[in-house]
Protein backbone atom coordinates (compact mmCIF):
# COMPACT_ATOMS: atom_id res chain seq x y z
CA UNK A 1 0.00 0.00 0.00
CA UNK A 2 1.52 3.34 -0.97
CA UNK A 3 1.29 6.61 0.91
CA UNK A 4 -1.01 7.89 -1.80
CA UNK A 5 -3.49 5.04 -1.25
CA UNK A 6 -3.77 6.09 2.41
CA UNK A 7 -3.67 9.85 1.97
CA UNK A 8 -6.35 10.14 -0.72
CA UNK A 9 -9.20 8.43 1.19
CA UNK A 10 -8.05 10.05 4.46
CA UNK A 11 -8.17 13.57 3.07
CA UNK A 12 -11.58 12.79 1.55
CA UNK A 13 -12.83 11.92 5.05
CA UNK A 14 -11.32 15.10 6.53
CA UNK A 15 -12.88 17.21 3.77
CA UNK A 16 -16.24 15.59 4.42
CA UNK A 17 -15.95 16.43 8.16
CA UNK A 18 -15.05 20.03 7.40
CA UNK A 19 -18.01 20.34 5.02
CA UNK A 20 -20.36 18.87 7.62
CA UNK A 21 -19.10 21.26 10.31
CA UNK A 22 -19.48 24.18 7.93
CA UNK A 23 -23.03 23.18 6.97
CA UNK A 24 -24.14 23.05 10.61
CA UNK A 25 -22.41 26.34 11.41
CA UNK A 26 -23.68 28.28 8.41
CA UNK A 27 -27.29 27.19 9.02
CA UNK A 28 -27.04 27.78 12.73
CA UNK A 29 -28.56 24.33 13.45
CA UNK A 30 -28.92 23.55 17.13
CA UNK A 31 -27.69 20.17 18.48
CA UNK A 32 -31.15 18.60 18.47
CA UNK A 33 -31.47 19.12 14.73
CA UNK A 34 -28.03 18.13 13.64
CA UNK A 35 -24.89 17.53 15.64
CA UNK A 36 -21.61 18.68 14.16
CA UNK A 37 -18.28 16.81 14.10
CA UNK A 38 -16.95 18.99 16.91
CA UNK A 39 -19.72 17.68 19.19
CA UNK A 40 -18.53 14.10 18.77
CA UNK A 41 -15.26 13.98 20.76
CA UNK A 42 -17.01 15.08 24.01
CA UNK A 43 -19.64 12.40 23.45
CA UNK A 44 -16.97 9.74 22.95
CA UNK A 45 -15.04 11.01 25.98
CA UNK A 46 -18.08 10.78 28.22
CA UNK A 47 -19.19 7.32 27.17
CA UNK A 48 -15.97 5.71 25.97
CA UNK A 49 -16.44 2.66 28.21
CA UNK A 50 -19.93 2.08 26.87
CA UNK A 51 -18.66 2.45 23.34
CA UNK A 52 -16.10 -0.29 23.84
CA UNK A 53 -18.42 -2.72 25.59
CA UNK A 54 -21.36 -2.18 23.25
CA UNK A 55 -19.24 -1.86 20.16
CA UNK A 56 -17.78 -5.25 20.91
CA UNK A 57 -21.27 -6.72 21.41
CA UNK A 58 -22.39 -5.37 18.08
CA UNK A 59 -19.23 -6.52 16.33
CA UNK A 60 -19.15 -10.11 17.50
CA UNK A 61 -22.82 -10.70 16.88
CA UNK A 62 -22.54 -9.22 13.40
CA UNK A 63 -19.53 -11.38 12.58
CA UNK A 64 -21.19 -14.56 13.89
CA UNK A 65 -24.35 -13.77 11.91
CA UNK A 66 -22.24 -13.14 8.84
CA UNK A 67 -20.29 -16.39 9.22
CA UNK A 68 -23.57 -18.32 9.50
CA UNK A 69 -24.79 -16.48 6.40
CA UNK A 70 -21.64 -17.53 4.53
CA UNK A 71 -22.00 -21.20 5.48
CA UNK A 72 -25.72 -21.34 4.73
CA UNK A 73 -25.52 -19.05 1.69
CA UNK A 74 -22.72 -21.05 0.06
CA UNK A 75 -24.54 -24.30 0.75
CA UNK A 76 -27.82 -22.97 -0.68
CA UNK A 77 -25.96 -21.50 -3.64
CA UNK A 78 -24.32 -24.85 -4.35
CA UNK A 79 -27.64 -26.69 -4.21
CA UNK A 80 -29.25 -24.17 -6.57
CA UNK A 81 -26.19 -23.92 -8.79
CA UNK A 82 -25.93 -27.62 -9.48
CA UNK A 83 -29.60 -28.62 -9.70
CA UNK A 84 -32.03 -26.97 -12.07
CA UNK A 85 -34.96 -28.42 -10.16
CA UNK A 86 -33.77 -27.00 -6.87
CA UNK A 87 -33.17 -23.64 -8.54
CA UNK A 88 -36.71 -23.56 -9.93
CA UNK A 89 -38.10 -24.67 -6.59
CA UNK A 90 -36.15 -22.36 -4.29
CA UNK A 91 -35.85 -19.09 -6.19
CA UNK A 92 -39.44 -17.84 -5.67
CA UNK A 93 -39.25 -18.78 -2.00
CA UNK A 94 -35.94 -17.02 -1.60
CA UNK A 95 -37.00 -13.87 -3.44
CA UNK A 96 -40.24 -13.71 -1.47
CA UNK A 97 -38.34 -14.12 1.78
CA UNK A 98 -35.88 -11.42 0.81
CA UNK A 99 -38.68 -9.05 -0.20
CA UNK A 100 -40.12 -9.01 3.33
CA UNK A 101 -38.75 -5.89 5.06
CA UNK A 102 -36.64 -7.21 7.89
CA UNK A 103 -37.87 -4.42 10.17
CA UNK A 104 -41.19 -6.28 10.26
CA UNK A 105 -39.50 -9.57 11.10
CA UNK A 106 -37.62 -8.10 14.04
CA UNK A 107 -40.60 -7.84 16.45
CA UNK A 108 -41.73 -11.32 15.45
CA UNK A 109 -38.34 -12.83 16.18
CA UNK A 110 -38.04 -10.79 19.36
CA UNK A 111 -41.32 -12.27 20.59
CA UNK A 112 -40.59 -15.75 19.30
CA UNK A 113 -37.32 -16.12 21.21
CA UNK A 114 -38.00 -13.61 23.92
CA UNK A 115 -35.04 -13.12 26.24
CA UNK A 116 -32.44 -14.71 23.95
CA UNK A 117 -31.06 -11.38 22.92
CA UNK A 118 -27.79 -12.68 21.46
CA UNK A 119 -29.58 -15.37 19.52
CA UNK A 120 -32.21 -12.95 18.20
CA UNK A 121 -29.63 -10.46 17.03
CA UNK A 122 -27.46 -13.05 15.31
CA UNK A 123 -30.54 -14.53 13.66
CA UNK A 124 -31.58 -11.21 12.13
CA UNK A 125 -28.03 -10.42 10.99
CA UNK A 126 -27.92 -13.84 9.38
CA UNK A 127 -31.38 -13.61 7.77
CA UNK A 128 -30.68 -10.26 6.19
CA UNK A 129 -27.27 -11.15 4.76
CA UNK A 130 -27.35 -14.69 3.37
CA UNK A 131 -29.44 -13.84 0.30
CA UNK A 132 -26.77 -12.10 -1.86
CA UNK A 133 -24.28 -14.84 -1.04
CA UNK A 134 -26.65 -17.63 -2.05
CA UNK A 135 -27.66 -15.89 -5.28
CA UNK A 136 -24.11 -15.08 -6.36
CA UNK A 137 -22.76 -18.56 -5.67
CA UNK A 138 -25.66 -20.19 -7.51
CA UNK A 139 -25.20 -17.88 -10.50
CA UNK A 140 -21.44 -18.46 -10.49
CA UNK A 141 -21.88 -22.21 -10.52
CA UNK A 142 -24.74 -22.40 -13.00
CA UNK A 143 -23.02 -20.14 -15.53
CA UNK A 144 -19.80 -22.17 -15.57
CA UNK A 145 -19.00 -22.66 -19.25
CA UNK A 146 -19.43 -26.33 -20.23
CA UNK A 147 -15.89 -26.44 -21.66
CA UNK A 148 -14.47 -25.92 -18.17
CA UNK A 149 -16.31 -29.01 -17.03
CA UNK A 150 -15.39 -30.93 -20.17
CA UNK A 151 -11.61 -30.52 -19.90
CA UNK A 152 -11.66 -32.39 -16.60
CA UNK A 153 -14.68 -34.62 -17.23
CA UNK A 154 -13.08 -35.98 -20.42
CA UNK A 155 -10.17 -37.17 -18.28
CA UNK A 156 -12.54 -39.10 -16.05
CA UNK A 157 -12.51 -36.61 -13.16
CA UNK A 158 -15.31 -36.95 -10.63
CA UNK A 159 -17.90 -34.24 -9.96
CA UNK A 160 -16.23 -33.49 -6.63
CA UNK A 161 -12.84 -33.00 -8.27
CA UNK A 162 -14.38 -30.65 -10.83
CA UNK A 163 -16.05 -28.69 -8.02
CA UNK A 164 -12.85 -28.23 -6.00
CA UNK A 165 -10.50 -27.64 -8.90
CA UNK A 166 -12.66 -25.46 -11.13
CA UNK A 167 -16.17 -24.52 -10.02
CA UNK A 168 -15.27 -23.31 -6.53
CA UNK A 169 -12.25 -21.13 -7.38
CA UNK A 170 -14.05 -19.75 -10.42
CA UNK A 171 -16.95 -18.58 -8.23
CA UNK A 172 -14.72 -16.80 -5.69
CA UNK A 173 -14.82 -13.32 -7.31
CA UNK A 174 -18.64 -13.38 -7.34
CA UNK A 175 -18.65 -14.69 -3.79
CA UNK A 176 -16.47 -11.86 -2.52
CA UNK A 177 -18.54 -9.30 -4.40
CA UNK A 178 -21.61 -10.59 -2.56
CA UNK A 179 -19.75 -10.72 0.74
CA UNK A 180 -19.03 -6.99 0.52
CA UNK A 181 -22.77 -6.36 0.26
CA UNK A 182 -23.52 -8.91 2.98
CA UNK A 183 -21.14 -7.23 5.49
CA UNK A 184 -23.10 -4.00 5.46
CA UNK A 185 -26.41 -5.82 5.48
CA UNK A 186 -25.38 -7.85 8.53
CA UNK A 187 -24.67 -4.58 10.41
CA UNK A 188 -28.12 -3.31 9.52
CA UNK A 189 -29.61 -6.55 10.82
CA UNK A 190 -27.74 -6.45 14.12
CA UNK A 191 -28.68 -2.83 14.76
CA UNK A 192 -32.32 -3.29 13.84
CA UNK A 193 -32.62 -5.88 16.58
CA UNK A 194 -30.58 -3.87 19.06
CA UNK A 195 -32.70 -0.77 18.56
CA UNK A 196 -36.11 -2.39 18.49
CA UNK A 197 -35.88 -5.01 21.19
CA UNK A 198 -36.39 -3.73 24.75
CA UNK A 199 -33.38 -3.91 27.07
CA UNK A 200 -31.19 -4.41 24.04
CA UNK A 201 -27.44 -4.43 24.01
CA UNK A 202 -24.84 -3.20 21.58
CA UNK A 203 -24.44 0.11 19.78
CA UNK A 204 -28.07 -0.02 18.64
CA UNK A 205 -29.19 0.06 22.28
CA UNK A 206 -26.78 2.92 22.96
CA UNK A 207 -28.36 4.79 20.07
CA UNK A 208 -31.78 4.10 21.52
CA UNK A 209 -30.78 5.43 24.93
CA UNK A 210 -29.38 8.55 23.25
CA UNK A 211 -32.79 8.99 21.65
CA UNK A 212 -34.65 8.51 24.95
CA UNK A 213 -32.44 11.07 26.70
CA UNK A 214 -32.45 13.51 23.78
CA UNK A 215 -28.66 13.24 23.68
CA UNK A 216 -28.25 14.05 20.00
CA UNK A 217 -24.44 14.17 19.93
CA UNK A 218 -24.46 10.63 21.39
CA UNK A 219 -26.77 9.44 18.61
CA UNK A 220 -24.46 10.86 15.99
CA UNK A 221 -21.44 9.45 17.76
CA UNK A 222 -23.02 5.99 17.55
CA UNK A 223 -23.65 6.43 13.84
CA UNK A 224 -20.03 7.34 13.23
CA UNK A 225 -18.82 4.41 15.36
CA UNK A 226 -21.02 2.08 13.29
CA UNK A 227 -19.65 3.54 10.09
CA UNK A 228 -16.09 2.97 11.32
CA UNK A 229 -16.80 -0.64 12.20
CA UNK A 230 -18.46 -1.13 8.85
CA UNK A 231 -15.39 0.24 7.09
CA UNK A 232 -13.06 -2.02 9.09
CA UNK A 233 -15.08 -5.17 8.35
CA UNK A 234 -15.39 -4.19 4.70
CA UNK A 235 -11.65 -3.88 4.36
CA UNK A 236 -11.15 -7.21 6.10
CA UNK A 237 -13.23 -8.71 3.29
CA UNK A 238 -11.22 -6.77 0.70
CA UNK A 239 -7.99 -8.14 2.20
CA UNK A 240 -9.35 -11.71 2.08
CA UNK A 241 -10.43 -11.13 -1.50
CA UNK A 242 -6.90 -9.99 -2.43
CA UNK A 243 -5.48 -13.18 -0.95
CA UNK A 244 -7.96 -15.69 -2.35
CA UNK A 245 -9.25 -14.06 -5.54
CA UNK A 246 -6.52 -11.57 -6.35
CA UNK A 247 -6.07 -13.26 -9.73
CA UNK A 248 -9.41 -11.85 -10.90
CA UNK A 249 -8.00 -8.33 -10.81
CA UNK A 250 -6.47 -7.58 -14.19
CA UNK A 251 -3.17 -5.82 -14.32
CA UNK A 252 -3.80 -2.55 -16.16
CA UNK A 253 -0.53 -2.75 -18.10
CA UNK A 254 -1.29 -5.45 -20.64
CA UNK B 1 -11.26 -54.94 -34.71
CA UNK B 2 -9.53 -53.19 -37.52
CA UNK B 3 -6.22 -51.37 -37.15
CA UNK B 4 -7.98 -48.02 -36.91
CA UNK B 5 -7.52 -46.21 -33.65
CA UNK B 6 -10.79 -44.31 -33.91
CA UNK B 7 -13.71 -46.15 -35.41
CA UNK B 8 -17.17 -44.63 -35.49
CA UNK B 9 -19.89 -46.76 -36.98
CA UNK B 10 -23.43 -45.82 -37.87
CA UNK B 11 -23.83 -43.32 -35.05
CA UNK B 12 -27.26 -41.77 -34.61
CA UNK B 13 -28.13 -39.26 -31.98
CA UNK B 14 -31.06 -36.96 -31.20
CA UNK B 15 -31.54 -34.29 -28.54
CA UNK B 16 -34.90 -34.05 -26.82
CA UNK B 17 -36.59 -30.69 -27.43
CA UNK B 18 -40.03 -29.28 -26.69
CA UNK B 19 -41.26 -30.24 -30.15
CA UNK B 20 -40.00 -33.82 -30.03
CA UNK B 21 -36.55 -35.29 -30.59
CA UNK B 22 -34.18 -33.29 -32.78
CA UNK B 23 -31.95 -35.66 -34.74
CA UNK B 24 -28.39 -34.34 -34.93
CA UNK B 25 -26.35 -37.28 -36.16
CA UNK B 26 -27.81 -39.83 -38.52
CA UNK B 27 -25.42 -42.40 -39.84
CA UNK B 28 -22.03 -40.97 -39.05
CA UNK B 29 -18.96 -42.96 -40.06
CA UNK B 30 -15.37 -42.05 -39.26
CA UNK B 31 -12.16 -44.08 -39.24
CA UNK B 32 -8.81 -42.66 -38.24
CA UNK B 33 -5.72 -44.91 -38.24
CA UNK B 34 -3.10 -44.62 -35.52
CA UNK B 35 -1.11 -41.43 -36.09
CA UNK B 36 -3.74 -40.14 -38.50
CA UNK B 37 -5.24 -36.68 -38.38
CA UNK B 38 -8.81 -36.23 -39.58
CA UNK B 39 -10.47 -32.87 -40.13
CA UNK B 40 -14.25 -32.76 -39.90
CA UNK B 41 -15.97 -29.96 -41.78
CA UNK B 42 -19.63 -29.25 -42.35
CA UNK B 43 -22.30 -26.56 -42.21
CA UNK B 44 -22.80 -24.86 -38.86
CA UNK B 45 -25.06 -26.61 -36.41
CA UNK B 46 -24.56 -30.00 -38.04
CA UNK B 47 -23.50 -31.73 -34.85
CA UNK B 48 -19.73 -31.48 -35.05
CA UNK B 49 -19.40 -30.69 -31.36
CA UNK B 50 -21.67 -33.59 -30.52
CA UNK B 51 -19.17 -35.76 -32.37
CA UNK B 52 -16.31 -34.57 -30.16
CA UNK B 53 -18.30 -35.28 -27.02
CA UNK B 54 -19.06 -38.78 -28.31
CA UNK B 55 -15.38 -39.55 -28.95
CA UNK B 56 -14.43 -38.16 -25.54
CA UNK B 57 -17.01 -40.42 -23.94
CA UNK B 58 -18.83 -37.46 -22.42
CA UNK B 59 -22.09 -38.74 -23.90
CA UNK B 60 -23.40 -41.92 -25.46
CA UNK B 61 -24.99 -42.15 -28.89
CA UNK B 62 -28.59 -43.34 -29.19
CA UNK B 63 -27.44 -45.88 -31.76
CA UNK B 64 -24.16 -46.97 -33.26
CA UNK B 65 -20.74 -47.52 -31.78
CA UNK B 66 -17.65 -45.49 -30.99
CA UNK B 67 -14.45 -47.53 -30.71
CA UNK B 68 -11.12 -46.27 -29.46
CA UNK B 69 -8.09 -48.55 -29.61
CA UNK B 70 -10.30 -51.58 -30.20
CA UNK B 71 -12.39 -50.79 -27.14
CA UNK B 72 -16.02 -49.70 -27.12
CA UNK B 73 -16.28 -46.23 -25.55
CA UNK B 74 -18.61 -46.32 -22.55
CA UNK B 75 -17.49 -43.29 -20.57
CA UNK B 76 -14.71 -40.71 -20.31
CA UNK B 77 -11.21 -42.14 -20.52
CA UNK B 78 -8.00 -40.50 -19.53
CA UNK B 79 -6.58 -41.36 -22.95
CA UNK B 80 -8.26 -38.38 -24.55
CA UNK B 81 -7.07 -34.78 -24.77
CA UNK B 82 -9.35 -31.90 -25.66
CA UNK B 83 -8.91 -28.30 -26.77
CA UNK B 84 -11.70 -25.89 -27.63
CA UNK B 85 -12.20 -22.57 -29.38
CA UNK B 86 -12.32 -21.04 -25.90
CA UNK B 87 -8.90 -21.83 -24.37
CA UNK B 88 -10.58 -22.24 -20.93
CA UNK B 89 -7.41 -21.66 -18.94
CA UNK B 90 -7.89 -21.40 -15.19
CA UNK B 91 -7.16 -17.76 -14.37
CA UNK B 92 -6.02 -18.42 -10.82
CA UNK B 93 -3.22 -20.69 -11.99
CA UNK B 94 0.00 -19.84 -13.76
CA UNK B 95 0.49 -21.05 -17.31
CA UNK B 96 2.73 -23.88 -16.07
CA UNK B 97 0.15 -24.97 -13.48
CA UNK B 98 -2.54 -24.85 -16.16
CA UNK B 99 -0.57 -27.14 -18.45
CA UNK B 100 0.02 -29.57 -15.58
CA UNK B 101 -3.70 -29.78 -14.68
CA UNK B 102 -4.43 -33.09 -16.50
CA UNK B 103 -1.53 -34.77 -14.67
CA UNK B 104 -3.41 -34.08 -11.42
CA UNK B 105 -6.33 -36.16 -12.69
CA UNK B 106 -4.76 -38.85 -14.84
CA UNK B 107 -2.74 -41.50 -13.01
CA UNK B 108 0.90 -40.96 -13.95
CA UNK B 109 4.21 -42.58 -13.12
CA UNK B 110 6.07 -39.29 -13.47
CA UNK B 111 7.41 -37.61 -10.36
CA UNK B 112 6.42 -34.01 -9.66
CA UNK B 113 9.80 -32.89 -11.00
CA UNK B 114 9.37 -34.88 -14.24
CA UNK B 115 5.80 -33.60 -14.67
CA UNK B 116 7.06 -30.05 -14.45
CA UNK B 117 9.91 -30.77 -16.86
CA UNK B 118 7.45 -32.22 -19.35
CA UNK B 119 5.15 -29.20 -19.10
CA UNK B 120 8.10 -26.83 -19.55
CA UNK B 121 9.31 -28.80 -22.57
CA UNK B 122 5.91 -28.58 -24.23
CA UNK B 123 5.64 -24.86 -23.53
CA UNK B 124 9.04 -24.34 -25.12
CA UNK B 125 7.94 -26.42 -28.11
CA UNK B 126 4.99 -24.11 -28.82
CA UNK B 127 7.11 -21.00 -28.25
CA UNK B 128 5.95 -20.07 -24.76
CA UNK B 129 9.34 -20.30 -23.07
CA UNK B 130 9.60 -17.60 -20.41
CA UNK B 131 5.83 -17.39 -19.91
CA UNK B 132 5.57 -20.33 -17.49
CA UNK B 133 4.91 -18.18 -14.43
CA UNK B 134 2.56 -15.72 -16.13
CA UNK B 135 -1.19 -15.70 -15.59
CA UNK B 136 -3.54 -16.41 -18.50
CA UNK B 137 -4.86 -12.84 -18.35
CA UNK B 138 -1.36 -11.60 -19.20
CA UNK B 139 -1.23 -13.54 -22.48
CA UNK B 140 -2.64 -12.76 -25.91
CA UNK B 141 -5.36 -14.91 -27.49
CA UNK B 142 -2.93 -16.88 -29.64
CA UNK B 143 -0.61 -17.52 -26.71
CA UNK B 144 -3.48 -18.75 -24.57
CA UNK B 145 -4.46 -21.14 -27.32
CA UNK B 146 -0.87 -22.44 -27.44
CA UNK B 147 -0.97 -23.06 -23.69
CA UNK B 148 -4.33 -24.81 -24.07
CA UNK B 149 -2.78 -27.04 -26.73
CA UNK B 150 0.05 -27.99 -24.35
CA UNK B 151 -2.48 -28.87 -21.68
CA UNK B 152 -4.39 -31.13 -24.09
CA UNK B 153 -1.31 -33.27 -24.84
CA UNK B 154 0.64 -33.15 -21.58
CA UNK B 155 -0.69 -36.56 -20.46
CA UNK B 156 0.21 -38.14 -23.85
CA UNK B 157 -3.36 -38.91 -24.89
CA UNK B 158 -4.03 -41.52 -27.57
CA UNK B 159 -6.55 -39.23 -29.16
CA UNK B 160 -6.45 -35.46 -29.43
CA UNK B 161 -9.79 -33.79 -30.05
CA UNK B 162 -9.61 -30.22 -31.31
CA UNK B 163 -12.94 -28.42 -31.47
CA UNK B 164 -12.29 -25.34 -33.65
CA UNK B 165 -9.26 -24.35 -31.58
CA UNK B 166 -8.17 -21.62 -33.98
CA UNK B 167 -11.64 -20.31 -34.83
CA UNK B 168 -11.44 -17.14 -32.76
CA UNK B 169 -7.93 -16.08 -33.82
CA UNK B 170 -6.95 -13.56 -36.44
CA UNK B 171 -5.75 -14.92 -39.78
CA UNK B 172 -2.01 -14.42 -39.23
CA UNK B 173 -2.00 -15.87 -35.71
CA UNK B 174 -4.00 -18.78 -37.04
CA UNK B 175 -1.41 -19.56 -39.71
CA UNK B 176 1.32 -19.37 -37.06
CA UNK B 177 -0.55 -21.89 -35.00
CA UNK B 178 -1.00 -24.22 -37.98
CA UNK B 179 2.78 -24.34 -38.27
CA UNK B 180 3.05 -24.94 -34.52
CA UNK B 181 0.63 -27.85 -34.88
CA UNK B 182 2.93 -29.50 -37.41
CA UNK B 183 5.89 -29.00 -35.12
CA UNK B 184 3.97 -30.50 -32.20
CA UNK B 185 2.82 -33.47 -34.25
CA UNK B 186 6.40 -34.20 -35.32
CA UNK B 187 7.69 -34.10 -31.73
CA UNK B 188 4.68 -35.55 -29.93
CA UNK B 189 2.87 -37.86 -32.33
CA UNK B 190 -0.86 -38.16 -31.73
CA UNK B 191 -3.99 -39.35 -33.45
CA UNK B 192 -6.23 -36.39 -33.97
CA UNK B 193 -9.70 -35.23 -34.89
CA UNK B 194 -10.00 -31.57 -35.79
CA UNK B 195 -13.36 -29.87 -36.04
CA UNK B 196 -13.11 -26.76 -38.20
CA UNK B 197 -14.96 -24.31 -40.41
CA UNK B 198 -11.85 -23.43 -42.35
CA UNK B 199 -11.25 -25.53 -45.47
CA UNK B 200 -7.68 -24.25 -45.87
CA UNK B 201 -6.99 -25.28 -42.31
CA UNK B 202 -8.44 -28.72 -42.94
CA UNK B 203 -6.20 -29.54 -45.89
CA UNK B 204 -3.16 -27.89 -44.35
CA UNK B 205 -3.30 -29.83 -41.10
CA UNK B 206 -5.11 -33.09 -41.75
CA UNK B 207 -4.43 -36.11 -43.91
CA UNK B 208 -8.11 -36.87 -44.20
CA UNK B 209 -10.98 -34.41 -44.60
CA UNK B 210 -14.47 -35.61 -43.72
CA UNK B 211 -17.43 -33.54 -44.92
CA UNK B 212 -20.61 -33.92 -42.91
CA UNK B 213 -24.02 -33.26 -44.41
CA UNK B 214 -26.42 -30.74 -42.89
CA UNK B 215 -28.43 -31.70 -39.83
CA UNK B 216 -29.00 -34.57 -39.17
CA UNK B 217 -25.38 -35.19 -40.13
CA UNK B 218 -24.04 -38.22 -41.88
CA UNK B 219 -20.67 -38.70 -43.47
CA UNK B 220 -21.14 -37.22 -46.92
CA UNK B 221 -17.66 -37.19 -48.39
CA UNK B 222 -14.13 -38.23 -47.43
CA UNK B 223 -11.02 -36.79 -49.05
CA UNK B 224 -7.47 -37.99 -48.52
CA UNK B 225 -4.98 -35.17 -48.49
CA UNK B 226 -1.58 -35.83 -49.98
CA UNK B 227 0.30 -32.75 -48.88
CA UNK B 228 2.88 -34.90 -47.16
CA UNK B 229 6.27 -33.94 -45.81
CA UNK B 230 7.13 -30.52 -44.52
CA UNK B 231 4.02 -28.53 -45.03
CA UNK B 232 4.48 -24.88 -45.68
CA UNK B 233 1.88 -22.17 -46.04
CA UNK B 234 3.00 -21.94 -49.70
CA UNK B 235 1.57 -25.42 -50.20
CA UNK B 236 -1.86 -23.86 -49.92
CA UNK B 237 -1.28 -21.89 -53.11
CA UNK B 238 -0.43 -24.78 -55.43
CA UNK B 239 -2.87 -25.92 -58.15
CA UNK B 240 -3.39 -29.22 -56.30
CA UNK B 241 -4.50 -27.38 -53.18
CA UNK B 242 -6.75 -25.10 -55.18
CA UNK B 243 -8.42 -28.11 -56.72
CA UNK B 244 -8.85 -29.87 -53.39
CA UNK B 245 -10.35 -26.71 -51.90
CA UNK B 246 -12.71 -26.43 -54.82
CA UNK B 247 -13.98 -29.95 -54.38
CA UNK B 248 -14.48 -29.41 -50.65
CA UNK B 249 -16.26 -26.10 -51.20
CA UNK B 250 -18.61 -27.82 -53.60
CA UNK B 251 -19.27 -30.56 -51.05
CA UNK B 252 -20.07 -28.00 -48.38
CA UNK B 253 -22.55 -26.35 -50.72
CA UNK B 254 -24.23 -29.70 -51.20
CA UNK B 255 -24.27 -30.20 -47.43
CA UNK B 256 -25.92 -26.79 -47.06
CA UNK B 257 -28.53 -27.89 -49.59
CA UNK B 258 -27.59 -25.21 -52.09
CA UNK B 259 -26.75 -27.62 -54.91
CA UNK B 260 -28.73 -30.57 -56.11
CA UNK B 261 -27.36 -33.77 -54.63
CA UNK B 262 -27.73 -35.49 -58.03
CA UNK B 263 -24.82 -33.46 -59.40
CA UNK B 264 -22.31 -35.15 -57.15
CA UNK B 265 -20.76 -38.16 -58.65
CA UNK B 266 -17.86 -38.80 -56.35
Amino acid sequence: MTLRQILVPLSAIVLFGVFWEFLVWVNGWPNYVMASPSDLPPAYARYWELFFVMGWQTLWRTVVGLLLAIVFGVFLGMVMGFSRTMRDALYPLLVGFNAIPKATVVPIVALLFVGDHNFNTILIAFMISFFPIAVSVSIGLSTLEPEYRDILASLGASKTTIFWKIALPKTLPEFFGALKVAVTLAFIGTNLMEIVSPHGRGLGALFDSGKTNSDYPLMFAVLIALALMGIVLYYVVVALEKIFAGWAERSPSY
Amino acid sequence: MSENLIEIKGVRHAYPTKSGPLPVLDGLELSVPEGGFAAVVGPSGCGKSTLTRLIAGLMKPDQGEVWLHGELVKGPKSTVGMAFQNPVLLEWRTILQNVMLPLEIVPTKLSKREQEDRARKLLALVGLEGFEEKRPSELSGGMRQRASLCRSIVHKPDVLILDEPFGALDAFTREDLWQTMHKVKAEEPFTGVLITHDLRESIFLADQVVVLSGRPAKTQYVMDVHLTGDRDIEHLYTPESAEALNILRHQIQIAQGRTDAEETAT
